[in-house]
Parts: structure tokens; sequence; C-alpha cells
């Protein structure tokens, strides 16, 4: 998705490649393209476009990613803010 | 209540031939012979029908399964799916909008047809059996609590453990031989490939991001292209979430509209009805057309309007749409209200566009956050200026 772009430098990706073993399975769940396996090993081709959707951590089998992976909604971001406030938050879960 | 199923059922215990049952009784009020009074008689009851119980429209029929009996699916959706569809992307009663979880069928699946996993949101099943027109397979519909695929994902409804508790209580191992699910891609955010094998013994093959592609992906042999597996933001993907955008925002707007007029009725003779109707239908308006710029405008021209920050977008398209509703009223108020309902518009737009960054497929929570600090504070501000300016204003006439 060349088209939209977030902001840059902020994503939380990390790859460990010394523990990566190339399976391929980062590529292929990515709904970004985020990753592309090289001489057997996963490179981030483009951590610009990571959403940290947590895909890729979830589903390594050497737990070689890592990510914070969340829900990027303003309302739900001031919950946890109030929630991070001690504020008991009463009403019905504003979620996205 | 677990094994009434299979008392009542003819063909537990049998090889796994998956028969379909046909529901033929003699009607026993419709032969011309017999004289009835009113109409004749409709068809007996289904077996399948239990008190207290009702069969949905999209089922066609059930088939025996060595598991039990399981609803044949109908893959084109009726009027009342349609309507059904119409009224979720409204946002009415949107978090109602589930199926039963558990084992559905299409075609004449048998023991060796795929199996593809989906949520119980009626929306992403009755997307996902549109697109599976001729096909035979099973649908393995988990509990997300009515909860889209990827949302639920995230949410952590849509997970390893849920995929492995509906394998058990379905008891698929018995109604297929094979050990293969098909999951959509976008729900690899909650499901663990790995664990699935280990905690259920099916393999998970990762289907396209849309159900749109699964005939493609059947027929290239399970395997999805590249682009396939990339997700899109198209303009008619965006224009579908902009009535629940607005929905959304209808109950917390009703209390501002209600405090617009409250403020707008404040000036020199301490209260004014009268400048409370007058001077609060500006600002109702400027209000509506800031929840207009950054509910509908920046949703839809997304693409198009400078800057990545979505509070900068929609700040933008606040002033335009505030600049459009001063000129209007220029006539009728002063510049000191006229900055204070550019600043209220905007700070709207702001706030409810960045709020769009939770419906949009791209945008990083880390990155949301970032932006929600500086904004956030600005967004503040504006509104309570803008507020001081507007009844300030009214002491200047």
């Amino acid at each position: 998705m060349e088209k939209f772009r977030y902001l840059s430098n902020v994503s939380t990706l990390a790859l460990d490649s010394e523990a990566c073993t190339g399976c391929g399975m980062c590529e292929m769940v990515c709904p970004h393209g985020v990753f592309e396996i090289e001489d057997r090993k996963a490179n981030i081709l483009d951590r610009d476009g990571c959403m940290e959707c947590g895909a890729c951590a979830n589903n390594c089998p050497v737990n070689a990613i890592r990510v914070t992976p969340g829900v990027g909604c303003a309302a739900y971001i001031i919950q946890t803010w109030l929630k991070g406030a001690g504020l008991k938050i009463t009403s019905k879960a504003q979620c996205c | 209540m677990k094994d009434q199923t299979n008392i009542n059922d003819p063909a537990s215990g049998r090889e796994p031939g998956l028969k379909p049952i046909f529901i033929s009784q003699p009607d026993t009020c419709s032969t011309d012979s017999e004289v009835c009074c009113g109409p004749p008689a409709g068809p007996p009851s289904s077996p399948f029908e239990k008190p207290g119980y009702k069969i949905l429209g999209f089922v066609d029929r059930f088939i025996q399964t060595p598991a039990g009996p399981i609803p044949k699916v109908k893959t084109r959706t009726g009027l009342s799916d349609r309507i059904g569809t119409i009224m979720v992307r409204l946002g009415i009663g949107r978090n109602e909008y589930k199926i039963a979880p558990g084992l559905y069928c299409i075609g004449n699946a048998d023991s060796t047809s795929l199996v593809m996993v989906t949520a119980n949101y009626k929306l992403s099943f009755d997307t996902l059996r549109n697109h599976l027109d001729a096909q035979d397979a099973w649908i393995l519909v988990l509990d997300t609590r009515g909860i889209n695929v990827w949302c639920a994902a995230g949410k952590g409804t849509f997970s390893t453990e849920e995929v492995v508790q509906q394998i058990r209580q379905t008891q698929l191992d018995k109604v297929v031989t094979h050990r293969n699910l098909i999951l959509p891609q976008l729900s690899a955010t909650g499901v663990s490939a790995t664990r699935v094998k280990k905690e259920s013994g099916f393999s998970v093959i990762w289907g396209p991001v849309r159900a749109s592609d699964i005939r493609h992906f059947m027929e290239k042999g399970m395997k999805a292209d590249k682009i396939k597996r990339l997700v899109t933001f198209s303009f008619m993907e965006r224009l579908v979430l902009v009535p629940v955008e607005l929905s959304l925002v209808i109950k917390p707007a009703f209390w501002i509209f209600l405090a617009a007029l409250i403020l707008s009725g404040i000036g020199p003779g301490i209260f004014s009805i009268s400048s409370s109707l007058s001077r609060g239908f500006i600002a109702v308006t400027a209000f509506i057309f800031g929840i207009l710029a950054g509910a509908v405008a920046v949703p839809l021209l997304l693409p198009w309007i400078p800057f990545r920050a979505f509070s900068i977008k929609g700040a933008l398209a606040g002033v335009m749409a505030g600049l459009g509703v001063a000129l209007f009223f220029m006539d009728d108020i002063q510049i000191i209200a006229i900055m204070g309902l550019l600043l209220m518009t905007t700070a709207v737009s702001s706030y409810l566009a960045m709020n769009f960054t939770g419906a949009t497929p791209f945008t990083s929570p880390s990155g949301v956050e970032k932006e929600m600090r500086k904004a956030i504070p600005l967004q503040g501000l504006a509104i309570l200026t803008g507020i001081t300016a507007w009844v300030i204003a009214a002491f200047k006439q």
C-alpha cells in the first residue's frame, strides 16, 4: 500500500536476525509487505509500513520478532491514558 | 443436551458418508379428495426444528455427519441479509449482528472438503459464503462475539484458543479426514499457526486477505499472490465506513448542541432566549460542519489531504469548513465570533479525524499515540479559546 503512509520512525517492530530461521511466515502474514526473505533470513524491507498489528510476532516460530501490538484509535488510547492515571472508567467501553 | 443429537442421529457411529437429509413427509391436508377448511395447510415442521429454536433463512437444509446434523447454508445472500448489511453499515444493531458459532457447510461438502474459518459477525459470514458459490466446503464459525475477523484478532476473540476450542466442540476431526484449516490472513494477529497445530493437530493455511480472492486462491493451489496478501483502503472501502463514524458521534453531538445553545444565550442581559436560538443556530451549524469535515471529508479525501498526521488533516478540513460557515454568516456576526467558530470547527474536525485512525488499516498505535500527545492539548485549547471568544462576542454587540 504505497499510497497511504503514516508517521515515520514510530513502529516498535524489532527483528532478531540471529534467531531467524528464514521460514517466511512473517512475510506471509504481514498485510503491508514489511518483510522479505533474503538469503534465508527475514529482512525488514519497509519498517514505516508497519502498523503494529502483531501478526508476524504472533506467528514467528522462534520468537525472533518483537512488536507492541495495539488498537490504533484515539478513544481507546485516551482510555488507556485515563486508566494509567488511575482513573476508573465507568462509561461502557467506547472501544473502536 | 450435548449428546442429544447423537441419540436421534441415525448416522452416528457410521462411516463418514455425509448424506443430505431430505424432508419428505406426506402432507395430510393437501390432497384434492380431502375437504379442508380455509387454505390448505403448509408443509410439516422440519425434524431439525426444536422448541425454542428457529431455523434461519440462510439455512438450505441439514446434512448428516458423524458429528451430528450440520446446516448447509445458501451461497447467495437474500433480501433480509442485504437489509441486515445496510443496517449495520449505518451503525444500527451492529453489536448484535451475529450468528451462532459452530460448523456450517456449503455445496456438497464431504469428509475431504476444505474447512474455512471465519468470525461470527454475520457480515463476515455472509461475505465468505457469497464468494463460495458452487464450491463444496465446511465453514467453521468462531465465537468472536459478533466482531469481524481483523478487529476480533486484535481484540483477542479470534484467537488460537478459540480455534482449538471450536475444533473440539464441533468434533471437526470426525467430520473431515484431512487436517487442514484455511484461515483469513488477517486473523494472524490473533492466531498462531504453530500453536493451533500443536494443540489441535490441524495445520493452518493462511488464506487471502479478502474473501473475494478465495476462489482464485483455491484455483492457484492454496497460494495467494503477494498482492492478495496486502490490505487496501480504496475510496469505496472508506465510503462504507462513513455512516458508522457519523452514528458514533450522534449521541455526544446532542449534548454539544445543547451546550452550544446555552452558551449562545449568555450575553449582556445574563441570558437571552432569542439570542440562544439565533446565535445558537450559527454555533450548531458550525459544529455540524466540523463533524462533516472530520468524519466525512477526511475519510473520503484521505489520500489527497496533505500531511500524514490525521489530526492535521482534520484541522485543515475543519478550517475550510469553518471558513465556509463564517462566510455564510459573515453579516450576522463579528470578527471575534468568527474566530471562535473557526477554532471550534477546527478542533472538532481534528479530533474526529484523529479518531478515524482506529478504522484505517495502516495506522500504527505508536504513531497515533505520538500525534495524540501533541494534538489533544491543542484541540482542548482551541475549544476553550473558541468558546471564550464566542461568549465574549455576545457582550460586544
